[in-house]
């Protein structure tokens, strides 16, 4: 049992360490396909450090509130990142969560970033916090959709159930899951404001999403968000890889595997972080009221997934 | 369920087949529709070699094989060069704007697999599971010639209808007779030439290939 809690532990560290690790290759990647020269891989930290050593700036109008919701934000991150089975299954923490909570605990954090963003007052943070409203609305049913085929699977909505039932029992293609995984990538753009969606990168107001949310943080609470963000695009990758990669993870009590998982998540990391900079250096970004029709999309395929899973699976 | 690999291949093809016919009716470009059929006749080829593989049915091999040179190869390519030459690859505005068609989609797979479920179980062949994929995939070209009103998209809507019959007469039946088949390409190939000459008189006719100025030519 502490054996567990040791591991689990240790897999929520590693996640929290090197979530922007995982932003700074993406960024590196997406830079060599531009053609730029690309900024180091350790530069998410660099920044994080100069953040943190800044004086906050804080608006007169702003409620404690807006102080607050950096730590929750962080924490729901944190707390999603523990859950998601990266290196090894069935950890301690993993029963106190099914996928339906999961959903929840992005749910809370984006709540709070929407309500900080509008908690100033400024136009940009209002009009950021309901753009990602409309965005989260529409992906957060296709994103259920998703576990939900998982779940049929594996009749289970634990996680821990549905890679044990994927990774370590016989080899089988379900076709309903191929559906999930289009399914899970378009959310997940969506969710992690990349490109179609929102474009990370960007500088003009009128077009942000996510950015619009967090103009008006500065120093160590913009340190946390930037760190929540990358942490959430790694607990999603993380949950792409046990969803429909999850080969190498390591099973329940086996140790040895360990090293192996290790390996096993850096290169999946690397490869799917590689594969989204591709995607997002050859497409462009969507016009907003295009983003319903995209997530629409992603909701029809996740519902496909499940009746392909009726058809030919049962 | 413990399928033989192959078999769970033909089943993941098949689903293929039915994203890609969703894709086709959420595509707005011709060039990209095109595409797109041409990635349907490339799955469709791939999933009938496979269950002649793994059936043993020589004559799937000629139909598999004919699927490749006339729809990965041959008619894509002839679309490419019309679009080309009419110039017609702009967004195509479809009559029912595109989520809503996609809805309608869904209801229509529903409606498949329901309908397909009991005649599946009266075919004895391996992957007979797959028929409701493929009466979809009809009903979803079918959706396609209705929502379009330019002349390519209903043509290419037509041949992707040709298409999932094919493959649903290989789910149902291991495929036709070769000489079925082979009439079958045949008539085809006939009606997009017939088709593409259509494409130039019509444009000729009203300067555009959109066929609602068709109703212009009813006697009033």
């Amino acid at each position: 049992m502490s054996a567990g809690i040791l591991l689990q532990l240790a897999q929520t560290l590693l996640a929290i360490l090197l979530a922007p690790l995982l932003m700074g290759w993406v960024n590196q990647c997406r830079a060599w396909l531009q053609g730029r020269s690309a900024p180091p891989i350790t530069q998410p930290y660099r920044t994080l450090k100069k953040l943190f050593h800044k004086d906050a700036v804080i608006a007169h109008t702003a409620t404690p509130l807006f102080r607050f919701a950096p730590y929750m934000i962080f924490a729901c991150m944190a707390l999603a990142a523990g859950l998601v089975p990266t290196l090894a299954n069935d950890l301690p923490l993993s029963p106190a969560a099914d996928v339906i909570a999961l959903v929840g605990i992005f749910a809370l954090a984006r709540v709070f970033l929407a309500l900080a963003a509008m908690d100033i007052g400024t136009a940009f943070g209002t009009l950021g916090a309901r753009r990602e409203m409309l965005v989260s609305f529409l992906a957060e049913p296709a994103l259920l959709m998703v576990f939900f085929t998982a779940s049929l699977i594996s009749h289970s909505t634990e996680l821990p159930v549905i890679v044990e039932t994927l990774a370590h029992k016989e080899f089988v293609i379900y076709p309903s899951l191929a559906f999930a995984a289009v399914a899970f990538w378009m959310v997940s753009t969506a969710e992690n404001a990349r490109i179609p969606v929102d474009n990370p990168a960007t500088h003009l107001e009128l077009t942000m999403i996510h950015e619009a949310m967090i103009l008006e943080y500065s120093a160590r609470h913009l340190a946390l968000i930037e760190w929540a963000v990358a942490l959430k695009l790694f607990t999603y990758s993380a949950l792409g890889i046990a969803l429909f990669l999850p080969w190498g993870i390591a099973a329940q009590g086996d140790a040895g595997a360990l090293s192996l998982a290790v390996a096993a998540m850096l290169l999946k990391l690397m490869l799917g972080g590689a594969f989204l900079a591709f995607i997002e250096a050859i497409s462009a970004k969507l016009r907003l009221f295009r983003a319903p029709e995209y997530l629409g999309t992603a909701f029809l395929l996740a519902v496909l997934g499940m009746l392909i899973h009726f058809l030919l699976e049962v | 369920m413990t399928l033989s690999y192959h078999l769970q291949i033909v089943n993941l093809l098949a689903s293929l087949l039915l994203l890609i016919s969703f894709a086709m009716l959420s595509q707005r470009r011709i060039a990209g529709l095109i595409t797109l059929f041409a990635w349907q006749g490339a799955a469709l080829a791939t999933s009938t070699a496979l269950v002649a593989w793994s059936t043993q049915q020589p004559h799937l091999y000629y139909s598999a094989a004919l699927t490749l040179a006339l729809k990965v190869i041959a008619m894509p390519w002839y679309f490419y060069r019309i679009v080309k030459k009419l110039d017609v690859d702009r967004d195509v505005e479809p009559m029912i704007n595109i989520p809503t068609t996609m809805l309608i989609g869904i209801a229509l797979v529903i409606f498949a697999f329901n309908l397909a479920l009991p005649i599946s179980e009266l075919s004895g062949t391996v992957m007979r599971s797959t028929l409701g994929i493929a009466l979809a995939c009809v009903l979803l070209a079918f959706l396609m010639m209705i929502t379009r009103r330019k002349a390519i998209p209903q043509v290419i809507g037509f041949l992707a209808m040709e298409n999932s019959l094919f493959f649903a007469a290989t789910s149902a039946t291991y495929g036709m007779p070769l000489v079925v088949e082979l009439g079958v390409a045949l008539d085809v190939m006939v009606g997009v030439f017939v088709l593409s000459i259509f494409f130039f008189q019509i444009r000729e006719t009203f300067d555009s290939l959109d066929l609602k100025h068709m109703e212009k030519l009813k006697e009033r």
